[in-house]
């Protein structure tokens, strides 16, 4: 979906104005070390994936996205799962009172549970049947694509044309995990001039960014 | 440098502060989180795991030439041999800067970022103003962080939009040929590895020790 989170080349926002490295803290206040926390220990339940989360923080009406700060839109998130899995309820929410207890066959990680899967990580690389459809070096165009689903072809690059860089192989295709279905797809770093994206400049600088398969079509 | 993240902690609770205190009971309670497991993910991400995991193999990479070979071949395996592996650095990619083309990282749609071996994201890479100008205007950028390239350097903007993970290989300094992995591991700054500066210079560091930066 193109929501308030497609933010590639959009423009109004402002300076960047970055705290000095040496300085800047990880967490700027104590909720956000715990909704962080909190964000990843529900995730370990296995009860939605990383693309599902993703788009829990996307489906927000654009000015609450850009107006949240990051973690904030974060609590949306996992606030938005934990209810449409049936893990708490909306009252529960209000009230801060649990009513009744969480159903299911939960398996609740623990600290050695929880130091595994951080260190193990989760490999979204799959083996494909299928060859890839496209060479490096070939050209190739960025599909229209409007769609109210999670997607991972941000809109400033639709219909522009540009040159396979890297074949990454197989990997987790995300608008169909967004939906619960595990496919993989041939993932490409697709490299577009500025001009193809900007309109004329008088530098060579280049824009390469990672778009799956079903994304793309031949531009030769 | 001017920022806007200030927070005085002697403030009462914000709303949202007692709301993720709220739903935090709330799934202890149920017994969906686990009190010890959420220690432990903070203390990994707030103490253990970080930059200086990145500068570790930059550092390397700067004085083995062999490490640096199987780091730009086989990144996640050649990180991993370092010791450094896990989440959201599963698929490693090495982008190495060169005197005619550099190489800047940003997540346009979220705040993808290679955790294993630089931790957590700063505020500034997961703010719109970052993420909607990086692929844009990426000089206007560097420019914030006081990093002017000459003209006849081309930009290179990553915009990670998968589960692979970059960090930026800058250039070594001048005059650091006959430094220590050590001593070089000084040099290398976590926002040269997103590639919003470069390294430090041997005489960024001397200012530095006496405190004039």
């Amino acid at each position: 979906m193109q929501g308030g989170h497609d933010l590639g080349g959009k423009q109004g926002l402002g300076p960047i104005n970055p705290e000095d490295e040496a300085v800047e803290p990880v967490f700027h206040a104590e909720w956000e070390r715990r909704v962080f926390a909190l964000t990843l220990a529900t995730g370990m339940l296995g009860k939605w994936n990383i693309d599902q989360s993703r788009f829990a923080r996307e489906r927000q009406h654009p000015i609450d996205y850009l107006k949240n700060s990051y973690y904030e839109n974060w609590y949306e998130g996992i606030v938005k799962l934990l209810v449409e899995k049936g893990l708490i309820s909306e009252s529960e929410l209000l009230s801060g009172v649990a009513e009744q207890a969480a159903s299911g066959d939960l398996r609740v990680p623990n600290q050695e549970d929880a130091k595994k899967i951080l260190t193990s990580g989760g490999p979204s690389e799959m083996s494909l049947e299928n060859a890839p459809k496209f060479n490096v070096g070939e050209q190739v165009k960025v599909q229209r694509n409007f769609t109210y689903g999670h997607s991972r072809a941000p809109s400033y690059v639709q219909g522009c044309i540009g040159e396979i860089e890297i074949h990454h192989g197989g990997h987790v295709f995300p608008d169909a995990n967004a939906k619960g279905k595990l496919v993989g797809e041939h993932l490409y770093a697709v490299r577009f001039s500025r001009n193809e994206l900007w309109g004329p400049s008088t530098n060579k600088d280049e824009v390469l960014i990672d778009l799956w398969e079903p994304y793309l079509e031949s531009a030769n | 440098m001017p920022h806007d993240h200030d927070h005085d902690h002697t403030e009462p609770p914000s709303d949202i502060a007692l709301k993720v205190k709220a739903l935090e009971s709330l799934l202890i309670e149920k017994g969906l989180v686990d009190s010890a497991a959420l220690d432990e993910i903070i203390e990994t991400y707030e103490h253990k795991v970080g930059p200086r995991n990145g500068a570790h193999v930059v550092a390397k990479a700067w004085t083995d030439s062999d490490f640096k070979q199987s780091l730009l071949e086989n990144p996640t395996e050649a990180v991993a041999a370092l010791g450094y592996s896990g989440r959201q650095g599963e698929h490693l990619q090495i982008v190495e800067n060169t005197s005619s083309q550099h190489n800047l990282v940003v997540c346009t749609l979220c705040s993808c970022y290679p955790w294993t071996v630089l931790g957590l994201p700063p505020a500034w890479y997961k703010s719109a103003p970052y993420r909607s100008r990086a692929v844009s205007e990426p000089r206007s950028v560097l420019n914030e962080f006081g990093t002017d390239l000459p003209s006849e350097v081309s930009i290179r903007v990553w915009d990670s939009t998968s589960e692979m993970r970059y960090l930026v290989l800058p250039m070594q300094p001048e005059g650091t040929e006959d430094w220590t992995e050590e001593q070089l591991q000084q040099l290398v700054t976590r926002n040269s590895m997103i590639g919003v500066e470069l390294a430090k210079s041997p005489s960024d560091l001397d200012s530095n020790n006496q405190g004039t930066d």
